[in-house]
C-alpha cells in the first residue's frame, strides 16, 4: 500500500503521461468526461460521475474498422491496426470497472472482437473509491463495493491524500513507474480503514439501497416479457438514445460506409435498441412500437444478459440513466414496478 | 461458432471481410438472382454447413446477411439467391460476373443433417425466395443419399415466373431416386398445368403422414400456417424446424440487433426447431 | 396542486375529457415523468411542483390520435408550443382540454448539484404554490440551501411572461421570473470574431453523444421521419464520424426549426451534456426581429411567419448575408 499527496497528483500525472497515453476525468464546457491528459487539461477527480462512462476508451463511440479501395476489377481490404500503445484510465469508478466486465463476457466470447480485446490487453485500470456516493447510485445493489475499488490498482482519496494499491501485474508495473512518487504507508491505514467504513455507512443510507430484483432473471422471461406494464412504463419515452449512449454496459452497434472520396471506410458507432430504426429491414420491422422498443432494452438488461452469462445483470447501478433521461424515466423506475406485484391489469405504480 | 478453416484470406478481425469474385449471375425470377462466388484463387471462399449464412459487403452501401444456397458438398463455389427488396440487394443485382465482392462468415447454427436429421425421411416445404437455404439441405441430402430415408419436396410461389432453381428442380431432383417434388402456384397462370394452390393447402391435400421431419422455410405468413397445418396432421414441435430472419450486423451475436429473448439469431440460429421457436418472444 | 387535481377529477367524471396528460410524482425529490392519467385511482400520483420543467405540447400530437379528448396542463411558456403545434395542424383543438397552469419558474436539478450539493435526499420549497425563495435541501451529507433563483432553468430567467396564449381555463399564479436579456448571450456571440466563435461552438459541439435528445423532445421536430434516420443519407445518424457531423446535425436542426422554433428551451434542459443549444435557435428569432420584425412563434395561430410569407418590404437576401 501507498499514498501520495493530492498536490503531487499533477506530477504522477505527468510521470505516467511520459511513456503511456493517459486518460481521466477532465472538465470540457462545463461537462466532465474521460479524455486525454495534458498539461492545460482541467483534470476533474472530484465529480463523482462522468457523463459519458469511460467504456468509449475500449469501445469507442465510432471507430473505423477497414477502409475497402476499388481500383479496375479488384478491391482490397485494409483493416485498420489495433491499439499497440499503452495506457492508462485513471479515476474510473467501481461500477464503471464492473461494466468493462460485463462488456468482455460479450466482446471476449468467441469469436472474439479484437478491436475491444486489443484495447483491454493495452489498458490499465486505476479505479477509484467513491468518497461521496450519490442519491442516483445503486451499485451495492449488483454486489459492487464502492468501498473497495476492484481494477489493476485502486486508489482511495482521503483528506488531502490518495491511497493507492496495485492488485494486478498490470498495476504493479504502473506502481513501479510511479514508485518516486509515491509513499510507502507502512502499518498505518487507520484513516483509510476509516474511509472505507463511512462509505460503507453512507451507501446503506442510499434511496435505492434496498432496491430488490427478485423475479428478474431468466425464470419468468415470458411473463415479464408480457407484462401489461410495459404499456405504462414506455409511455413518456422520447425513444432518444440518452440512456444508452451514457450507461456503461450498452454494447449495441451499427456498421456503416463513410465514402471519403477516396475509399469508403466501414466503421461501427453505437447504436441504441431505442431508436425507431434499430430492427428495420428492407421487407420490415420486427419491433414496430417504442413500448417494444422500451421493453427490449430492460428485458436485455435484466432478463436476456443474465440469461446468457451466469445470472449476471447487465446493470451496475450508476444511476447516470437515472440522472441523465431527460423524462425521467430509469431503470430503477422499471425494477420498482415490478417488484410491486404482477397485478393482472397493471395495477402497480411507481413510487 | 463454425470457424474457417481453409486458410485462405486470413483477416484479422472475424468483422473484417474476405474479397472474392462473382464468377455466374443467373436471372432467376424477374427480381431473383442467384450469385456464384468464389475465392480470388478459384474454389469456395470457406467450408460451411447448409443453413449458414453469409455477409456480403457492398462498400459505399452497406451490408447484409444472406443464406448461403449451395450445398457444402460443391467445393467450387459458394451460391447466393437474392431477391430485390432494398438498396444493397438492388446494387448486388446490377453486378456481374467478373466483378470483385466482399464476403465475410459463414455465421450461424445449420440444419442438423448430421445429427438429428440422419436416417430420417426428410419434407422440404418453401415459399418464393425460402427455397434459397433448403436448396443447400437438399443437394447435400441427394449427394449423400444413403444417409437419408425418402426425401419430398413441396415448393410454392406466387407464378410460375417466381419458382427459383426451376432448371435444377426439373433436371436433377425430380429426376433423383426416392425423390418427389411438388410444386405449386398461387393463381391459375397460362402455360401452367401443375397444381395451383396456397401451399400450406396443396400441404394438406398431399397428406404426409407424421413420419418425417419437416424443413420449413418461406414468408412468415406461409410458415405461419404450414405449422398449423403440420400440428394437425400429427407432426410434432420437435420434428419440425424453420429459421428466422431478423436485421443483423455483425453476424457474430455482439452486435445486439437480431436479439430476441436470450437468443441471438445470426449466432444461436437462423435454423430454430419449432419448440425452440415457441420458447421465443413472439417479436420476429 | 390540490386545486389541478380536484378540477381534472371534476373534468374526468363529467366525462368531458377521457383523459389527463400531466405529471407523475417521482421517485426522487426531482424526478416526476410526464404521464396520462386514465382512471381517478391513478391521480394519486400526480403531481405539479418546480421540477415539472417538460413541455407536454409534444405528447398532444399523440394524444391527438386518441379518441376523446385530452386535459393537458400548459405552463405559460408552453402555450406556445402548443399554438404552434396547432398553426402547423399537428394538434387537434377541439381533441385538447386546456388548463392553464401557474409557474413561478422551473428547476433545473443540474443547477443545483453544480453549486456542489450532492447526496440529495429532500428539497424543500420547491413545490408549485409556496412562496418561498430559498430551496432547504436534505442531503446525505448535511443539509443545504440555495436560492429558487439560482437553480431555475436557463429559459427562466429569460421567461417570456405569465400570459397563457391558449388555455380553456386557468388555475394558479404565475410569477414572470425574467431577469436577464434573452438576447444577451446571443449578443457576446455576435461581438466574438469568427475564430473566437467557432472556437466556441467547437468545444460546446464536441461533447454531443448524439442522442437525439434535443430532436426528440423538441415540439418543432415533429416530422414522422427525420432526414437524419434515413438510411439513404450518406452520413452517420447515430454516432459523429467525423467533428463535421456534429455541427451538421445541430446546424441542419436550427434551419429546420427556424420560424416555428418558440424557445421553449427543450432542448438545453434535456441535454446531458449541458450544451446550450438554444442559442442557435436563439440566434435565428433575433435576425428574424432584425429583418422582420419582432415575430414570437407560437404568440396566436393567425400571424404568418415571416420565413414563409412575401411582403415586398422584406429585407433582400443580399443584405441579410451581408448582416451576417
Amino acid at each position: 500500500m501507498y499514498k501520495i499527496a493530492k498536490e503531487h497528483l499533477p506530477a504522477l500525472f505527468r510521470k505516467i503521461a511520459g511513456s503511456r497515453e493517459l486518460y481521466l476525468p477532465v472538465k470540457t464546457a462545463g461537462q466532465v468526461n474521460f479524455a486525454p491528459w495534458e498539461e492545460t487539461a482541467a483534470a476533474d477527480l472530484e465529480t463523482l460521475k462522468t457523463v459519458k462512462s469511460p467504456k468509449d476508451l475500449f469501445f469507442p463511440q465510432c471507430e473505423t474498422l477497414y477502409t475497402c479501395r476499388q481500383e479496375g476489377g479488384s478491391l482490397s481490404v485494409e483493416p485498420e491496426t489495433l491499439k499497440e500503445q499503452e495506457f492508462v484510465v485513471f479515476g474510473m469508478r467501481s461500477c464503471d470497472a464492473r461494466g468493462l466486465e460485463i462488456l468482455d463476457k460479450v466482446f471476449l466470447t468467441e469469436p472474439h472482437d479484437s478491436f475491444y480485446e486489443a484495447r483491454r490487453k493495452r489498458g490499465t485500470l486505476v479505479v477509484s473509491a467513491c468518497p461521496q456516493p450519490e442519491e442516483t447510485c445503486f451499485c451495492s445493489v449488483f454486489g459492487i463495493d464502492c468501498a473497495e475499488p476492484k481494477g489493476d490498482a485502486a486508489v482511495w482519496p482521503v483528506g488531502e491524500e490518495l491511497y493507492w494499491k496495485p492488485l494486478t501485474s498490470k498495476g504493479e508495473a504502473l506502481t513501479e513507474l510511479v514508485r518516486e512518487l509515491l509513499l510507502e504507508t507502512g502499518d498505518r491505514e487507520e484513516a483509510l480503514e476509516e474511509e472505507k467504513a463511512k462509505i460503507r455507512e453512507i451507501v446503506k443510507q442510499l434511496p435505492y439501497a434496498g432496491l430488490s430484483l427478485e423475479g428478474w432473471g431468466e425464470e419468468r422471461l415470458l411473463e415479464r416479457f408480457h407484462s401489461k406494464k410495459w404499456e405504462e412504463l414506455y409511455r413518456p419515452c422520447l425513444a432518444c438514445g440518452t440512456c444508452t449512449f451514457v450507461c456503461p454496459t450498452c454494447q449495441c452497434y451499427d456498421i456503416k460506409d463513410y465514402d471519403t472520396g477516396q475509399g469508403v471506410k466501414r466503421y461501427r458507432c453505437w447504436d441504441s435498441c431505442m431508436y425507431s430504426d434499430f430492427t428495420m429491414m428492407a421487407h420490415g420491422n420486427n419491433r414496430t412500437s417504442q413500448m417494444q422498443r422500451f421493453r427490449q432494452r430492460f428485458m436485455h438488461k435484466l432478463v436476456y444478459y443474465p440469461a446468457n452469462y451466469d445470472g449476471i445483470y447487465s446493470c451496475v447501478g450508476c444511476g447516470r440513466c437515472v440522472q441523465k433521461c431527460p423524462v425521467s424515466l430509469n431503470i430503477v423506475k422499471v425494477i420498482r414496478a415490478f417488484s410491486q406485484g404482477e397485478a393482472p391489469e397493471g395495477g402497480g405504480k411507481n413510487a | 461458432m463454425h470457424e474457417c478453416n481453409c486458410g485462405k484470406n486470413q483477416t484479422t478481425d472475424v468483422l473484417i471481410p474476405m474479397t472474392g469474385r462473382i464468377t455466374q449471375v443467373r436471372q432467376e425470377t424477374p427480381d431473383v438472382k442467384t450469385f456464384r462466388v468464389e475465392a480470388p484463387q478459384g474454389g469456395e471462399l470457406f467450408d460451411h454447413m447448409p443453413g449458414q449464412c453469409a455477409m456480403i459487403c457492398v462498400p459505399g452501401v452497406s451490408e447484409g446477411m444472406f443464406s448461403i444456397t449451395s450445398s457444402p458438398t460443391n467445393r467450387e463455389y459458394q451460391e447466393f439467391s437474392i431477391k430485390k427488396c432494398g438498396s444493397l440487394t438492388e446494387r448486388l443485382h446490377s453486378m456481374e460476373a467478373g466483378d470483385p465482392i466482399l464476403v465475410r462468415g459463414p455465421y450461424g447454427n445449420h440444419f442438423p443433417v448430421e445429427g438429428e436429421l440422419k436416417g430420417k425421411n426428410l419434407l422440404f416445404i418453401a415459399g418464393g425466395i425460402g427455397l434459397a437455404p433448403l436448396r443447400s439441405v437438399i443437394n447435400y441430402v441427394l449427394d449423400n443419399r444413403e444417409n437419408y430415408g425418402r426425401v419430398d419436396i413441396l415448393y410454392g410461389s406466387r407464378s410460375a415466373d417466381d419458382l427459383v432453381q426451376l432448371k435444377e428442380i426439373r433436371e436433377v431432383w425430380m429426376k433423383a431416386p426416392d425423390v418427389n417434388v411438388y410444386l405449386t402456384i398461387d393463381q391459375e397462370q397460362e402455360g401452367w398445368e401443375g397444381h395451383v394452390g396456397f401451399v400450406p393447402a396443396y400441404l394438406q391435400e398431399i397428406g404426409f403422414g407424421p413420419d418425417r421431419s419437416a424443413l420449413v422455410c418461406g414468408p412468415p405468413v406461409m410458415i405461419k400456417f404450414v405449422l398449423a397445418a403440420l400440428s394437425e396432421m400429427g407432426f410434432s414441435r420437435e420434428q419440425v424446424y424453420t429459421t428466422l430472419e431478423l436485421r443483423m450486423k455483425c453476424g457474430v451475436g455482439k452486435c445486439g440487433r437480431c436479439n430476441i429473448g436470450s437468443k441471438y439469431v445470426c449466432k444461436d440460429g437462423p435454423v430454430f426447431r419449432w419448440d425452440e421457436i415457441e420458447e421465443l418472444p413472439d417479436e420476429y | 396542486m390540490q386545486e389541478l387535481i380536484r378540477r381534472g377529477k371534476e373534468l374526468l367524471l363529467e366525462g368531458t375529457v377521457k383523459r389527463i396528460l400531466g405529471w407523475k410524482a417521482g421517485d426522487l425529490p426531482y424526478n416526476p415523468e410526464p404521464a396520462f392519467f386514465e382512471t381517478e385511482e391513478e391521480l394519486k400520483d400526480f403531481i405539479y411542483n418546480g421540477f415539472c420543467g417538460a413541455n407536454l405540447s409534444k405528447y398532444m400530437i399523440e394524444a391527438a390520435r386518441m379518441e376523446g379528448k385530452t386535459l393537458v396542463f400548459l405552463k405559460p411558456c408552453d402555450t406556445y408550443s402548443f399554438n404552434q403545434l396547432l398553426k402547423e395542424h399537428r394538434v387537434e383543438r377541439e381533441k385538447a382540454y386546456i388548463i392553464g397552469v401557474g409557474c413561478r419558474g422551473k428547476l433545473d436539478i443540474e443547477k443545483i448539484r453544480s453549486q456542489g450539493i450532492q447526496g440529495i435526499l429532500g428539497i424543500e420549497g420547491a413545490e408549485g404554490d409556496s412562496e418561498g425563495e430559498i430551496l432547504k435541501i436534505r442531503t446525505l451529507y448535511g443539509d443545504r440551501t440555495c436560492s429558487y433563483s439560482s437553480a431555475m432553468l436557463e429559459r427562466c430567467h429569460v421567461c417570456r411572461g405569465k400570459e397563457h396564449r391558449i388555455y380553456d381555463e386557468k388555475i394558479g399564479e404565475s410569477a414572470d421570473t425574467r431577469d436577464r436579456d434573452r438576447f444577451g448571450e446571443v449578443e457576446k456571440l455576435e461581438a466574438m470574431s469568427p475564430e473566437e466563435r467557432f472556437a466556441f461552438f467547437k468545444e460546446e459541439l464536441g461533447k454531443c453523444i448524439r442522442c437525439n435528445a434535443c430532436r426528440n423532445v423538441c415540439p418543432a421536430c415533429s416530422c414522422r421521419k427525420c432526414v437524419f434516420d434515413g438510411n439513404q443519407f450518406d452520413s452517420a445518424q447515430k454516432a459523429n464520424a467525423d467533428a463535421f457531423e456534429e455541427k451538421m446535425f445541430h446546424i441542419i436542426r436550427a434551419f429546420h426549426v427556424a420560424g416555428r422554433c418558440t424557445d421553449c428551451g427543450e432542448c438545453s434542459r434535456v441535454c446531458p451534456q449541458g450544451i446550450p443549444l438554444h442559442l442557435f435557435n436563439r440566434k435565428f428569432i433575433l435576425d428574424i426581429n432584425r429583418f422582420y420584425g419582432e415575430y414570437q412563434a407560437g404568440e396566436d395561430i393567425e400571424k404568418p411567419c415571416p420565413l414563409t410569407d412575401y411582403a415586398p418590404e422584406d429585407i433582400e437576401p443580399g443584405e441579410a448575408a451581408e448582416r451576417g
